[in-house]
């Protein structure tokens, strides 16, 4: 089984309106969207969710007043400055690392675990997805997006699909670190803007940080052609394929208007030639035909 | 008064918005990208830097011949970042918290901490603006301690203009939290809308007033407009879909030095947001 994780670096540079096309012309593949934190491929996929279950994070404290006896301990020793002289834990600040509850001499503080969002396996018009919802301003979204893929390759298995096309979080972070760990291979979404450049180069370094082969593909490339040459070059230097262009095309924001891809809304499109050619590249590249 | 630029979906215009608004505006502005994981702002505001710090966090450090295994660090820490193993102690720094409950527990007093790296911090200017970044190390996941060093770094008078991070996680909320006004940059898409709402929502439990800026603004549908609409946000700015303006960015250039027009608007735009913020005070 292979899995193609989608990432950028920046946001906004098209991943998911590239993911949900792939899926697309890849037919019989199984979708997984990992971007937990502003998950927006369920947008273009109207997804039919046929489970729905709780993701339970990390514990968050909170203080008994009847027990608490004021002695201090647990403000002095948090490190989050998450408890005020109330003795009011506030939830937002709170790491979950329980050193208050275990170093409270009255025992007076309790640690629930808190459910911190929801996961969901779905059927698509295109295959079966797996998404999910993290609560708003919560934590764990890495333990989160390892789940969601756990559960895609277990679903990918049973029912013999061997292609999960995974729509991954921006930035280099903690969600994207648990995106991209053994996947076959990622796509780097690049757009030709200075801002595109740094944060493609970043995302790029840290795949290789992480040994998992990568590829690129240029989006929006006539916005600058100067700067999709460069990015190209990039990729050359570092030895990674670049698997094409796609062109800046305002039928993929009247598509997701729709709540379609691209191919299903113009599928003799410019565009949506340019992203059958990307596709048939990444498909063709040694990471994906390999053994 | 600091306020902060947020969005839910990434590339909507945030640093587009708090980079014009930065050079437009009079007053002496204290910029600080707390996008630490992929910071940008500097692409645009070109600022001299003048002094780079190392930001490390502190992570468990075992000494082998004080440690008896009695695995109390083992069982204290909730990120499994310690595993005794027979004799050994194993340390997974990348997944420590830092927050110091193996040491305080550890009653051989076998633990002291060392230091991972957890990335660097950029300190400069450029004209009227003092300038701070967080660059993450990459490979390093932990975004939120760092975003906190570059709050730090803020000044306590004038303006501070925060750029933050996309998302509603944890990295957003430590850009936004205690911060006066927040200022969501989003466009009219349903990726746009859909992301805002949830920007919308952590706004909400922050309990911190928010206005809107509407970027690429004749794309897409109205749907935006009427969600705002619902919500009693106010849009305080609305920016329309101009290739030059696109191209602008793509070359790392402010858009108001090469269209001037906008610069009074962005000055408006902050004195919006200053009456908002007084209203909100006077409640």
């Amino acid at each position: 089984m292979k899995e193609l994780v989608i990432l950028s670096g920046k946001g906004g540079t098209g991943k998911t309106s590239l993911t949900a096309s792939f899926a697309v012309l890849a037919s019989g593949s199984l979708m997984c969207d990992a971007d937990v934190d502003a998950a927006d491929l369920h947008l273009l996929m109207q997804p039919d969710i046929k489970t729905q279950t709780d993701f339970e994070g990390g514990g968050v404290a909170i203080i008994d007043p009847e027990r608490c006896s004021g002695c201090g301990t647990c403000i002095d020793m948090c490190r989050w400055e998450a408890i005020n002289s109330e003795f009011f834990v506030d939830e937002i600040a709170c790491e979950g690392c329980g050193v208050c509850v275990d170093f409270c001499p009255e025992k007076a503080i309790d640690f629930p675990t808190k459910t911190c969002g929801q996961w969901f396996i779905s059927d698509t018009r295109f295959g079966p997805m797996v998404h999910a919802r993290l609560g708003i301003a919560e934590e764990n979204s890495g333990k989160l997006v390892t789940l969601v893929r756990q559960q895609a390759k277990q679903l990918a298995e049973k029912k013999g699909i061997d292609l999960i096309i995974t729509d991954g979080p921006p930035g280099v972070g903690c969600p994207v670190i648990a995106s991209v760990g053994g996947a076959t291979s990622t796509l780097i979404v690049a757009e030709p803007t200075v801002s595109g450049i740094h944060d493609m180069s970043r995302a790029v370094e840290l795949c290789q940080h992480f040994k998992v082969p990568v590829m690129v593909c240029v989006n929006k490339f006539d916005l600058n052609p100067e700067n999709s040459d460069k990015i190209e070059k990039i990729a050359n230097d570092a030895g990674l394929p670049v698997v094409g262009r796609v062109p800046f095309d305002s039928d993929f924001t009247r598509a997701m208007v729709q709540g379609k891809t691209l191919i299903e809304y113009d599928a003799r499109g410019p565009a949506s030639e340019s992203v059958r050619q990307v596709w048939s590249a990444i498909m063709a590249s040694p990471a994906m035909t390999a053994d | 008064m600091i306020i902060s630029i947020a969005s839910g979906k990434g590339g909507t215009g945030k640093t587009t918005v708090a980079t014009n608004l930065a050079v437009s505006v009079d007053d002496p502005v204290q910029f600080l990208d707390c996008d630490v994981e992929e910071p940008n702002a500097h692409l645009f505001l070109h600022p001299t830097i003048e002094e780079t710090k190392t930001v490390n966090t502190p992570v468990p450090q075992i000494d082998l011949d004080a440690c008896n295994q009695c695995r109390k660090c083992m069982d204290i820490c909730r990120f499994r970042a310690i595993a005794v193993v027979g004799d050994m102690v194993l340390t997974f720094p990348e997944l420590c918290h830092s927050c110091g409950g193996c040491m305080a527990i550890c009653p051989e007093s076998a633990i002291t901490e060392t230091d991972r790296e957890l990335g660097a911090l950029e300190i400069g200017h450029r004209d009227g603006i003092a300038f701070t970044h967080g660059r993450m190390r990459v490979g390093e996941a932990m975004a939120p301690p760092l975003i906190r060093l570059v709050r730090q770094a803020g000044a306590t008078d004038g303006l501070t203009l925060i750029d933050a991070p996309p998302g509603t996680s944890c990295p957003v909320i430590a850009a936004m939290k205690d911060t006066d006004f927040v200022l969501l940059v989003t466009e009219p898409t349903p990726f746009g809308l859909h992301d805002l709402t949830l920007a919308v929502e952590a706004v909400k439990i922050l309990k911190i007033p928010m206005g809107l800026v509407i970027n690429r603004c004749d794309i897409g549908d109205d749907k935006v407009k009427a969600y705002a609409q619902r919500e009693g946000l106010p849009i305080l700015m609305e920016i329309p879909f101009d290739r030059e303006i696109a191209q602008c960015y793509s070359r790392g250039e402010m858009f108001t030095l090469t269209l001037p027009e906008w610069k009074a608007r962005f000055r408006e735009l902050l004195q919006q947001i200053k009456t908002l913020i007084g209203k909100g005070a006077g409640e």
